[in-house]
């Protein structure tokens, strides 16, 4: 109080001036309201647009036959020709994401555990750590290079294989987020209460801790499968793309993403229709993985 | 629901009447006075009926056991509630003859009129002197001068001056619990409020921090009403000029600090201040 | 390590031979598991190794000139030769500007859905928001080519290129002669439109990390929810706000596809914002599927490959580093 020669308490406030000021604090922040309001319905305006496009010219030619049928050359305008349809794209992309699924969910669930259950702190650790979250976000094209040097030349050509390998790279980082953060969820003391009867770690880990974090280690896997369903770019350097049914692994595979890739850029106005098609599968089929993962979350908690 | 707030306010009948006087017991005016206040998280009624007048520059503990409402009625005095949905007060919490819980009440200027301190420091990830500075340029244009005034005399006010002075331009997170409380309270001065809330502001620190704390309150009390809760018995009878025991939403007691712990007219009361629940 | 359960199994016979093989699985277990690991940091290293090793040819034939030379000329003969300059100004270029337009947008569903909706609507608006990440590149390039091209060609360039073109100083970048709609502007509103919802769901994050008795301090001083959020909310997250800019930044230089169906492919400098171009993602899948391999061509990809990786890693690593050291905090 000494200090100063102002007393403020003593000085009454300018009543209009804070008027005033108060006037104009309350226009921007409700001129920010409305512009917040608007970045949402932008927002929610895209989405809309998409599904909207999809669903409109998705549904126009979607039918039995595009599911049952393989690729067709374009009919160029003639009606009696019969549509070409995308079976081999869709037995294609099943099978590449069945099996990138399957090598890496175990690959990233491993990962996830040393990270969260033996390497919390580790310098060892904190590097697999930094390196999977890289992987998680690194341009997904590059995945493909490395799996062309690494399987295509040495096998001489494209092949379901390879593009399943680029998947399952894709997969692992994505796991081993999931599997991680769940993990660490789990309190000590239920670890203690393990260890306490006498169990060894591993049985801990594989009895217990998985079983707390299954639904949170299942949305994981979920969204690894959403996520390399729709991947495209890796598989153009890898599996490549066929136009006919193709179960032989060595060989180049058809993939829904790649079969709209190139429909959709054929220039031709029945294969575009077909691309719309394929793309709606893929994204209504994203979409629903999506949504499950987060019900599997949520029914849990 | 009108008609069952007129009954639990009938029910103890004569209590408000007593509550009133309390301020003229003090032998000062009432700077707020809540009247027949009730609250509602949703539909789980958390006030009910409140009675309590705070005098002008005098402090008022509350006190009671957790999820009594004491901390419920100083968030209504301030109208913190309205930031979360589904909370909402009826009744009258009365300043200058206006009722603060109308929904006309200018909130940003309610506020700048009654100030809070909250359990814990939350000094705002900023230098010490933005921090005090923040809530001034809110209310007020001030020229730079006069704004490094009105700083220096928030924390001189605070007491906390001479160990901040020299590193106005540091971070306000390098600060001790006990002084970033303290420059919580310089903050809210700053904004030159006529009532501050205190919402157990001492549970966070350590003992020599809450005895400075303590006086701060008795010398701040010269120029502000204060309203202080506290899970602290002791702190209660060292601080407040007039307490009030709450418990089960229900306001118990009021009466002045040395009369409720020494004499109190409600059984409740007795049995709470003698620990016999809480 | 073997002794000691030689003796605990002395120690306590019913249990020597299960605590033994128990022993056993852990180490089976955690060397599985680091194994694991080590897998994945071998993964990113041959990553690195292949693209390097790729682009070795290229890298070593044209030297540092490969980075400045905007040439990229595929016909083999003696006029074959390629530069990398087009592709990286191309990629940052486009990226950037996605940023630019994502983030503005983004700040406001966040503040929307921390600060001003009602409860009621902000669960179902912050899961359409998270779908909208969800819906894979390829059909943002889909729908960018047959909704945004339009759209920009009619709506932008017709209907706004005489007055952008008009304005002092910055109007030239306007100025194009292609009307085709596929170009770098095309190409960065789509990639902005992709990104929008991560950077948009990171901040939200962020905000919600705030406690709320620092919010209320702040509301107790009398500030509107705008001067809390810009006040209070922004400074105790800025560091994890840039972090996850970045991380949409790193998203934004390394997609392939929502940018190959927009941008028109030419690897050619482009003098507007209007004109086609073309990025390193773009190159590859463009061009890598009917590159021979051992050619220079493909070791011209290659090499591309492994400078789009040092960009995209020095700004996922950046993007890491902030925000975990906001964790730490």
């Amino acid at each position: 109080m000494s200090t100063t020669t102002l007393s403020p308490l003593s000085k009454a406030r300018n009543e209009s001036a804070a008027r005033s000021l108060g006037r104009r604090r309350k226009f921007v922040d409700s001129a920010v309201k409305w512009l917040c309001l608007a970045a949402t319905v932008a927002g929610l305006f895209f989405l809309a647009s998409i599904m909207g496009t999809l669903l409109w010219r998705g549904l126009e030619s979607l039918s039995l036959n595009t599911l049952l049928t393989e690729f067709k050359p374009t009919s160029y305008g003639e009606d009696t020709a019969q549509a070409g349809g995308l079976r081999h794209a869709i037995i294609g992309s099943l099978i590449q994401t069945a099996i990138g699924t399957v090598i890496g969910t175990p690959i990233g669930l491993l990962v996830g555990t040393y990270l969260a259950e033996y390497a919390r702190g580790s310098a060892f650790g904190n590097a697999v750590r930094f390196v999977s979250d890289v992987l998680l976000s690194a341009p997904s094209i590059l995945i493909g290079l490395f799996i062309y040097q690494l399987v295509v030349l040495p096998m001489g050509g494209f092949s379901g294989i390879a593009g399943a390998l680029a998947l399952a790279i894709i997969v692992i980082p994505v796991v081993v987020r999931t599997t991680e953060d769940m993990l660490q969820l789990i309190p000590n003391t239920l670890r203690e209460a393990v260890i306490g009867l006498g169990a060894p770690k591993w049985k801990m880990i594989t009895l217990v801790c998985y079983k707390a974090a299954a639904s949170g280690i299942l949305t994981g896997i979920l969204l690894a499968v959403a996520r390399i369903a729709g991947e495209t770019a890796p598989l153009l350097l890898t599996s490549f793309g066929n136009n006919v049914t193709s179960l032989d692994l060595s060989s180049a595979m058809a993939s829904l993403p790649i079969a709209i890739y190139q429909q959709a850029n054929s220039g031709f106005p029945d294969l575009i229709r077909i691309a719309w098609s394929g793309a709606l599968l893929v994204t209504l089929g994203v979409l629903a993985i999506n949504i499950i993962a987060r019900a599997v979350l949520r029914g849990r908690h | 629901m009108g008609s069952m707030t007129e009954q639990t306010t009938a029910s103890p009948a004569g209590f408000g009447g007593m509550q009133a006087r309390s301020a003229e017991a003090l032998n000062t005016q009432a700077r707020i006075s809540v009247r027949n206040l009730d609250f509602f998280y949703g539909t789980n009624k958390a006030l009910k009926s409140i009675n309590l007048d705070l005098p002008d520059r005098q402090v008022t503990g509350m006190i009671g056991p957790s999820g009594c409402g004491k901390s419920t009625l100083l968030r209504v005095l301030n109208r913190m509630y309205s930031l979360y949905p589904g909370q909402r007060a009826e009744g009258e919490v009365l300043m200058d003859g206006r009722n603060m819980i109308d929904a006309s009440v200018d909130l940003n200027e309610l506020r700048s009129k009654v100030g809070m301190v909250f359990q814990k420091p939350t000094p705002f990830p900023m230098t010490i002197y933005d921090n005090i500075a923040f809530g001034i340029k809110l209310h007020e244009k001030l020229a730079k001068s006069e704004l490094d005034d009105r700083v220096e005399w928030a924390l001189s006010r605070a007491a906390i001056w001479g160990e901040v002075k020299d590193r106005l331009q540091s971070s306000a997170m390098g600060l001790s619990g006990g002084q970033q409380q303290r420059l919580c309270i310089a903050r809210s001065i700053a904004v030159r409020p006529e009532v501050m809330l205190f919402d157990e502001p001492t549970s966070a620190l350590d003992p020599i921090s809450t005895l400075k704390i303590e006086e701060l309150i008795d010398e701040l009390k010269r120029d502000f009403t204060i309203c202080i809760v506290t899970h602290n018995m002791q702190q209660a009878a060292r601080c407040a000029d007039q307490v009030a025991f709450f418990y089960l939403g229900e306001l118990v007691e009021v009466a002045p600090a040395a009369q409720l712990f020494t004499a109190p007219r409600e059984k409740r009361t007795q049995e709470y201040i003698t620990g016999r629940f809480g | 390590m073997q002794q000691t359960i030689t003796a605990d199994a002395s120690a306590i016979p019913a249990g020597g031979v299960r605590r033994r093989t128990g022993s056993f699985g852990d180490k089976l277990f955690e060397g599985l598991c680091r194994g694991a690991g080590v897998l994945v940091l071998l993964t990113l290293g041959g990553i690195i190794l292949t693209l390097l090793i790729g682009g070795l040819p290229a890298f070593t034939h044209y030297g540092l000139a490969f980075l400045t030379s905007d040439a990229w000329n595929p016909v083999e003969d003696h006029r074959e030769e390629y530069g990398a300059l087009v592709s990286i100004f191309g990629t940052v270029v486009s990226a950037v500007l996605a940023i630019i337009f994502a983030v503005p947008v983004a700040f406001g569903i966040s503040f929307f859905l921390t600060e001003l909706a009602p409860e009621w609507l902000r669960r179902p608006v912050g899961t359409a928001i998270e779908l909208l990440a969800a819906v894979p590149s390829i059909i943002y390039g889909m729908w960018g080519l047959f909704v945004v091209v339009p759209f920009v060609q009619i709506y932008i360039q017709l209907a706004l290129g005489d007055y952008l073109t008009s304005i002092p100083l910055i109007g030239f970048i306007f100025e194009s002669r292609s009307f085709a709609g596929t170009s770098l502007f095309t190409a960065a509103l789509v990639l902005a439109i992709m990104i929008l919802p991560f950077i948009a769901a990171t901040m939200r994050d962020v905000f919600l990390q705030v406690p709320p008795v620092y919010k209320e301090s702040a509301y107790g001083l009398g500030a509107t929810r705008w001067e809390v959020v810009k006040g209070v909310v922004l400074p105790y997250t800025r560091i994890s706000v840039v972090g996850g800019i970045m991380l949409g930044l790193g998203r934004a230089l390394g997609e392939t596809m929502a940018v190959t169906f927009v941008i028109g492919n030419a690897n050619r400098m482009p003098q507007s914002i209007f004109d086609p171009s073309t990025t390193i993602a773009s190159v590859i899948a463009m061009e890598f599927p009917e590159s021979l391999s051992g050619s220079m061509k493909q070791s011209a990809l290659f090499a591309l490959g492994f400078l789009l990786f040092v960009i995209s890693f020095l700004v996922l690593a950046a993007s890491r580093w902030l925000l975990r050291s906001r964790l730490k905090a």
